[in-house]
């Protein structure tokens, strides 16, 4: 992979994608993570304790989010450092009878929010929306460009 | 149940070892939703230059909540895990993950504040190779709630 760093300005847009969640994926999420708190699969026990609904694991969100950026490199192993705040859950809503739905959608959108010539980095700044609202503050990955 | 507030800056050791295997990086990228045929295609790897298999970004979060796990379940941590939310993550990658790794991760408690009737915990997970190659760092903000913050 290499993107040549000459050619990127802070403040360009590196694409966008949609993100369809439900029920399902957390169950997969979660036993290919290990991370098996009833909160992300189990309605009564999330609203126990206080939560809307079962909520998606922040990592999962996390997660799925970082794609868009490998995407654009090219090469997953590119991502030096990733890094995120979960200010808000995302909701997912038992679909399981109507296939084909999403229990959730997830908005990302990736824009450069610096550039190191020297060190041939790039940061890039996600944003995450569920509902019109960010789920992720500050989601910055840097990556390596050569 | 109250939040020991002496855990800030102890550490646990390396406990057991982590083989990260193939099918693992596999189905950790479909639960992501990651496509790149690095994830399941060796010689797409390797044509990138991996030893293996390579690893989606947060994979490391695996080996990290392993670690974690030492913490949460330490009876005298005070820690109610049905409370405990995560508040931020970072990943410094030192270098990639690929398949046939064998992880181990030190965990560190880098503070504990109180918030509200809970209390913010950020720990570290300083993870390496046995051999003691540094792989990843990766740092976990939780919140463990109050009885009374619904």
């Amino acid at each position: 992979m290499s993107i040549p760093a000459a050619e990127l300005t802070v403040g360009q847009e590196i694409g966008s994608v949609t993100i369809p969640v439900t029920r399902q994926d957390l169950v997969r999420y979660a036993g290919a993570s290990g991370d098996f708190n009833p909160i992300h699969w189990n309605s009564d026990f999330a609203q126990g304790v206080g939560l809307p609904g079962v909520i998606a694991h922040g990592m999962f969100t996390m997660g799925a989010a970082v794609q868009l950026v490998t995407d654009w490199t090219g090469d997953p192993g590119s991502v030096i450092d990733y890094q995120t705040r979960f200010t808000k859950p995302v909701v997912v809503a038992d679909t399981t009878a109507q296939p084909g739905v999403p229990g959730a959608v997830l908005e990302v959108r990736g824009t450069i929010g610096a550039l190191d010539p020297e060190e041939a980095t790039a940061r890039i700044d996600l944003t995450v929306t569920f509902e019109g609202q960010k789920v992720l503050v500050k989601a910055q990955a840097v990556v390596r460009l050569s | 149940m109250t939040i020991n507030p002496d855990l800030q800056g102890r550490s646990y050791p390396a406990g057991e070892v982590y083989t990260v295997g193939r099918e693992a990086i596999r189905d950790f990228a479909r639960a992501v939703k990651a496509t790149h045929p690095s994830h399941y295609d060796v010689e797409t790897a390797r044509a990138l230059g991996y030893a293996d298999l390579v690893a989606p970004p947060t994979f490391a979060i695996v080996v990290a909540q392993r670690a974690d796990a030492q913490l949460i379940t330490d009876p005298g941590a005070g820690i109610d895990f049905s409370r405990v939310v995560h508040a931020d993550q970072r990943f410094t990658h030192h270098r990639p993950i690929v398949a046939g790794d064998e992880l181990v991760a030190a965990l560190h408690v880098d503070s504990v504040r109180a918030m509200g009737g809970g209390a913010m915990i950020t720990t570290r997970a300083e993870i390496s190779t046995v051999d003691g190659v540094r792989t990843a760092t990766t740092t976990s903000s939780l919140l463990v709630r109050g009885e009374e913050q619904q």
